[in-house]
């Protein structure tokens, strides 16, 4: 904000000096001309718009400064929740590796009381390419980089739905990356994470749709925990009934949706890495049936 | 404006420039050096990053015969500028041929020793960082050598045939700027790549 | 005024070259073009190629526009959208921005030190004809970017390309190697050309023509083919090993073998940074020119011009980090890429508040030239304090890649350089074709231009400080996004129509301009002291000059400018 003030200031000094000069000097009549005094430089003034520029960058660095060492050498409280982030192309995977919970595209968050702060610690990383993880209302923003760590903070102080979206170009699909964060009451918190930390539903009435499941290249690259499907290429699917949407935030999880993502996915995000399943309408179905039961 | 009406009281001060030949020459080396400057950056960056061998330790030999000739090249070249301008041929054309053997010689060099890391030590620009980092800033190198010992073989040719007089001079003293700075980046990759980077 | 300085006798010697030339067969001019070494035809084939790459770059960013117009539109698809700004950010960097700056490098820079050519006319051809192939294997890509049965593809990694996505792994097919070639190529050739720009202004200058005394458009040009050498360069050698990786299997930016994406990001941005200030270099050179003649005054502190532009052009090879303040560096390499990227600001103040002094006390002639400086110079100040809240890292790690960043830097390219281009053609247009241009197109052009530029632009920062990220090919409707986007892209249309105004502008004038005379400006520099168009050979006698402005000196012989340097 500071420094929005001295640039505004700036501008409203230099831009009023300039319209005034524009104005006041200006020639319309060619006929009754004569050259105006040439002058050639003041070593004064100059020296004044050399300094005072100065001065004020000197200011507006300090400023950024104490920001930037405030945010970046904070220490870590110790009741901090550590969250893996790891930028995949097109979709988003978190571990939580205290509570032992994998999860997909939707990040839960307790908030942080600020009398005590439970801030959450992100350590991100990319399988693939160059990602960013930004959610405006929360914190800048902080690449998602290959081979690397990157560490960033969060403490949101009311509960609430954050969204955000990767800021890297990424690939075809880098629009549709976006980034869900729900921030929750510590109660909310804790049931989520008591009801991820459950194996995946074993719903009888859709036994069929896992058979179809297990039995097709899904499990190459998904994880159902408890059944043989490890596959790490996509999103983990052990509750992926129990997420609002799917294909990180491009649609509404409801059957209808999952039906047409699981036929081809490319009718909500073209270009994505999952490739169209060519399952018959039967199988489709109880696929469907099968995802949407698993909260 | 040699018929400006008036003209204010100067003394007829000589208006000479530098030669445009040698500026242009060090334009391009000022250009050359900041390539060569990222891939010394680059190398050492990913000195010791490699994730699997051979690593230079096992497979590099310090390589003191070829830096020996390459640097003596540049002494050669200057003595044959130096017999040029004298007006000396002979000389020129000698020291001119000597300058052209050295440089045939550290390639040879180098290219016995690409040829004994390909297919001895199986170190490809594939195999990893190191490989990938030493082709290239080596490769680099000896492509500009390549570049001046065309150059300095058209001298040669045309030194041979008699074409050559005094007054090219001028021109040897820019292409001999280019062998300088040649040699002088083998220098920095030398230490970079066989003293710093083993 | 203007034939004032046709009355000189060593002028009119040179008016006489015969007005009808013999009608010629249109192979053999186009003989003559393709072979030319003249400084003068280079220079125009420069601008001539950089403004069919102007209007390719505004037809990529019109089709973008459209699809963003409305959310969830399906106008383009995602991958044509990311082709899109990449052939737009590529095309106007590099085959719109550097070769309009070296044509009127080329054009002008002999003119202005009264020599007769640049100091290596063939490697001029070399250098222009490398870069125009690169132009042409970039667009070759549409066809060829997957061979020929994929056809229509181009390159989609975006004008900074970082790594992986490049890799042939993320990036199958040909198209990035299309880009990757046709930078090298543009390199080597904006390489060759600053080489001899340096080469000509060190050693061709004309009889006293001290460096002291040489106008501040060469002085420039100077400075910025000094840049291009220590910043052109690292971006020749990181794609010579991007190519290595794509082609060669080598593993520079190859994350799975332990290679950097930082690394690549760091080298790009090491030319990427300097790489614009070397495009507001000469925007900077056209206001030194312009204001001061349409102000009737000389240029207010001319050795601090210079100190400046120098100034700048070693600040500005420290800064490059400034966009990087998102990729994870130490709180201390954060801070001290905050600090230089301010300290540009001191020169960059200096530039602007002499040209703030060069109008004062002045009589300002509102010419088409004129007002796109205006518009120039009020633009760049806003575009150059929204950088320096850019540069306050903590203000970045919000607004970094976010449409904030892209209406900044539309701001200094279109509002800053863009204008400034336009103010250079209607000043020097006179000069190249003997015709003024149409002051009444020329006002329309400018007007509608303002206008279609502040809607694009001034609208453009607020989608992005609420969160819209950059190179998105489509979002979702929420509140406040969808009327600014839609603002914006009308405003990109505004801009379609003044453009093509300027382009009939440009051909009409051709033919229909009025007669300009030598120096239709009332100008000081040497240029105008030859016909228009100049001869082949420039100058007939070589000039000899006694201070920075030898034409006022000639107009006021009582007052001569050497009298105060
Ligand atoms: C010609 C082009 C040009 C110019 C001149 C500038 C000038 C400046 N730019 Fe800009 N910039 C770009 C082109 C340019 N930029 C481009 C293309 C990008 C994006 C690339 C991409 O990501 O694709 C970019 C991005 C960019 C970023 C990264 C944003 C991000 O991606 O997160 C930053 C951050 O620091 C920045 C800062 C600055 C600064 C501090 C200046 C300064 O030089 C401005 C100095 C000028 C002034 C300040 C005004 C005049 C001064 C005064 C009146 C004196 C008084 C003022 C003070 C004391 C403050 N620019
Ligand atoms: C000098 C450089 C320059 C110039 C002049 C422009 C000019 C314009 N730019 Fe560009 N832009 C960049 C450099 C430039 N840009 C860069 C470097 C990027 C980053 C790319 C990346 O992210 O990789 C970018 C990105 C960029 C984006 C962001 C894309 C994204 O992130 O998703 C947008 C979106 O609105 C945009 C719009 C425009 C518009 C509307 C103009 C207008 O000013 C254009 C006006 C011109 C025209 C409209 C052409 C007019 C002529 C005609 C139409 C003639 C008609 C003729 C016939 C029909 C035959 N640009
Ligand atoms: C080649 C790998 C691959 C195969 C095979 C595959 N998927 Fe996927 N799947 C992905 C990827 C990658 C994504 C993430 C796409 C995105 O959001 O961009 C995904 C996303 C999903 C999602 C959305 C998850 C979420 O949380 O948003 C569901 C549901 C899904 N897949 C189900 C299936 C089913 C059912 C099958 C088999 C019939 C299957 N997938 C086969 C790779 C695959
Ligand atoms: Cu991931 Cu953009
Ligand atoms: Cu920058």
């Amino acid at each position: 904000m500071f420094v929005l003030a001295i640039t505004l200031a700036i501008f409203l000094i230099v831009a009023g000096l300039l319209t005034y000069a524009l104005i006041r000097y200006r020639h319309h009549n060619l006929e009754t001309y004569n050259e105006p005094a040439q002058i050639y430089g003041s070593n004064q003034i100059e020296l004044a718009w050399t300094v005072v520029p100065a001065l004020i960058v000197v200011m507006l660095f300090l400023t950024s400064s104490r920001v930037i060492l405030a945010t970046q050498d904070s220490t870590k409280p110790a009741d901090a929740v550590d969250v893996v982030v790891i930028g995949h192309q097109f979709w988003w995977e978190y571990r939580y590796p205290k509570l032992g919970i994998v999860t997909a595209n939707e990040l839960h968050i307790p908030i942080s009381d600020p009398a005590h702060p439970t801030p959450t610690y992100l350590e991100m990383s990319s399988a693939d390419v160059v990602h960013s993880f930004w959610v405006p209302r929360l914190a800048g923003k902080m690449d998602v980089i290959p081979n690397r760590v990157n560490t960033m903070w969060i403490d949101p102080p009311t509960p609430g739905l954050y969204l955000g979206q990767c800021n890297q170009f990424c690939g075809v699909q880098h629009a549709k990356m976006l980034l869900r964060v729900y921030a929750d009451t510590p109660e909310a918190f804790a049931a989520w994470v008591a009801e991820q930390k459950k194996p995946a539903v074993e719903d009888p009435s859709v036994a069929e749709g896992r058979e179809v499941f297990l039995h097709s290249a899904c499990v190459n690259c998904h994880t159902v925990s408890g059944t043989m499907a490890n596959g790490r290429f996509g999103p983990d699917l052990t509750h992926v009934a129990s997420r609002d949407t799917i294909a990180s935030g491009a649609v509404n999880n409801n059957a209808d949706n999952m039906k047409k993502w699981i036929d081809d996915p490319s009718t909500f995000k073209p270009g994505a890495l999952m490739p169209p399943m060519h399952l018959n309408e039967h199988d489709l179905n109880a696929v469907t049936a099968y995802m949407m039961s698993l909260h | 404006m040699s018929t400006i009406p008036i003209t204010p009281e100067v003394a007829d001060e000589p208006w000479v420039l530098p030669d445009k030949g040698t500026i242009g020459m060090a334009c391009l080396i000022v250009a050359e050096s900041a390539i060569f400057l990222i891939f010394v950056v680059a190398y050492i960056f990913y000195m010791g990053q490699s994730l699997g061998g051979p690593t230079p330790q096992q497979v590099l030999e310090l390589p003191i015969f070829v830096t020996i000739c390459l640097l003596s090249s540049s002494l050669t070249l200057h003595w044959s500028v130096a017999a040029l301008r004298k007006s000396k041929i002979g000389a020129f054309t000698a020291w001119l041929a000597a300058t052209f053997t050295l440089g045939t010689i550290f390639m040879v060099g180098t290219g016995m020793e690409w040829h004994h890391l390909i297919y001895v030590d199986g170190l490809t620009i594939r195999t990893n960082l190191f490989g990938t980092t030493f082709y290239s800033l080596v490769g680099l190198h000896a492509t500009h050598v390549i570049v001046g010992l065309a150059m300095l073989l058209v001298a040669l040719v045309f030194a041979l045939t008699g074409h050559v007089k005094q007054e090219h001079a001028h021109r040897m003293d820019v292409l001999s700027l280019y062998w300088h700075f040649v040699d002088a980046v083998w220098i920095v990759v030398f230490t970079v790549v066989y003293v710093l980077g083993r | 005024m203007a034939d004032f300085v046709t009355s000189l006798p060593s002028l009119e010697a040179i008016d006489a070259t015969p007005a009808q030339k013999p009608r010629r067969l249109m192979t053999e001019i186009l003989y003559d073009w393709v072979t030319t070494v003249d400084h003068k035809k280079i220079g125009l084939m420069y601008i001539g190629y950089a403004l069919l790459f102007m209007v390719a770059g505004g037809i990529e960013a019109l089709i973008m526009r459209i699809q963003l117009a409305v959310p969830h539109n399906t106008f383009v698809s995602p991958e044509v959208f990311n082709r899109m700004f990449t052939m737009h950010g590529t095309t106007m960097v590099f085959f719109m921005g550097m070769p309009i700056l070296f044509g009127f490098g080329n054009y002008l820079i002999p003119l202005m030190i009264g020599a007769r050519d640049m100091a290596f006319p063939r490697l001029n051809a070399f250098s222009f004809w490398i870069s125009a192939l690169g132009g042409l294997l970039l667009y070759y890509s549409f066809i060829g970017g997957s061979g020929l049965y994929g056809a229509g593809t181009a390159p989609d990694v975006g004008w900074f390309a970082y790594a992986p996505l490049t890799a042939k792994a993320f990036s199958p097919g040909h198209s990035t190697d299309y880009w990757t070639i046709s930078i090298l190529l543009s390199g080597i050739g904006s390489i060759g050309t600053a080489l001899n720009i340096v080469a000509t202004i060190i050693s061709m200058r004309c009889p006293g023509m001290k460096l002291s005394r040489m106008p501040l458009l060469p002085w420039l040009y100077l400075v910025l083919s000094n840049m291009v050498f220590i910043t052109v360069s690292p971006l020749t050698a990181a794609q010579i090993m991007l190519m290595f990786d794509r082609y060669l299997g080598s593993h520079f930016f190859d994350t799975q073998a332990g290679g950097s994406a930082v690394l690549w990001i760091h080298f790009f941005w090491i030319f990427g940074h300097p790489e614009v200030y070397i495009l507001v270099m000469p925007a900077f050179a056209f206001m030194n020119e312009i204001i001061p003649v349409f102000s009737r005054k000389a240029i207010f502190g001319y050795p601090a011009m210079v100190a400046a532009s120098v100034g700048i052009g070693f600040v500005s090879m420290s800064v490059w980090a400034h966009h990087m303040f998102t990729v994870g560096m130490g709180a201390g390499a954060n801070v001290f890429f905050v600090l230089s990227s301010m300290v540009v600001a001191i020169p960059t103040g200096i530039k602007i508040f002499n040209w703030l002094a060069t109008i004062w006390g002045g009589k300002v002639r509102f010419a088409t030239p004129m007002m796109f400086s205006v518009g120039f110079l009020f633009q760049f100040l806003i575009a150059g304090l929204t950088g320096v809240m850019l540069a306050a890292a903590p203000f970045d790690w919000q607004l970094h890649n976010s449409y904030f960043v892209v209406a900044h830097f539309h701001y200094v390219l279109v509002g800053g350089i863009l204008f400034a281009f336009f103010a250079a053609f209607y000043y020097w247009y006179p000069k190249v074709t003997g015709r003024m241009m149409s002051e009444r197109l020329g006002k329309w052009h400018f007007w509608l231009m303002v206008i279609g530029f502040h809607m694009t632009f001034d609208f453009m920062h607020i989608p992005g400080i609420l969160g819209m990220p950059r190179r998105v090919y489509t979002y979702e409707p929420r509140p406040g996004w969808e009327a600014l986007n839609l603002i914006v892209s009308i405003g990109a249309l505004f801009q379609a129509v003044a453009i093509l105004l300027f382009v009939i502008n440009l051909i009409r004038s051709n033919y229909k301009g009025e007669i300009a005379g030598n120096d239709p400006w009332d100008a000081w520099t040497l240029e105008w002291s030859v016909t228009s168009p100049p001869p082949v050979y420039n100058f007939a006698t070589t000039p000899v000059v006694y201070s920075r402005r030898p034409l006022w000196d000639i107009k006021h012989p009582e007052d001569p400018d050497w009298n105060y340097e």
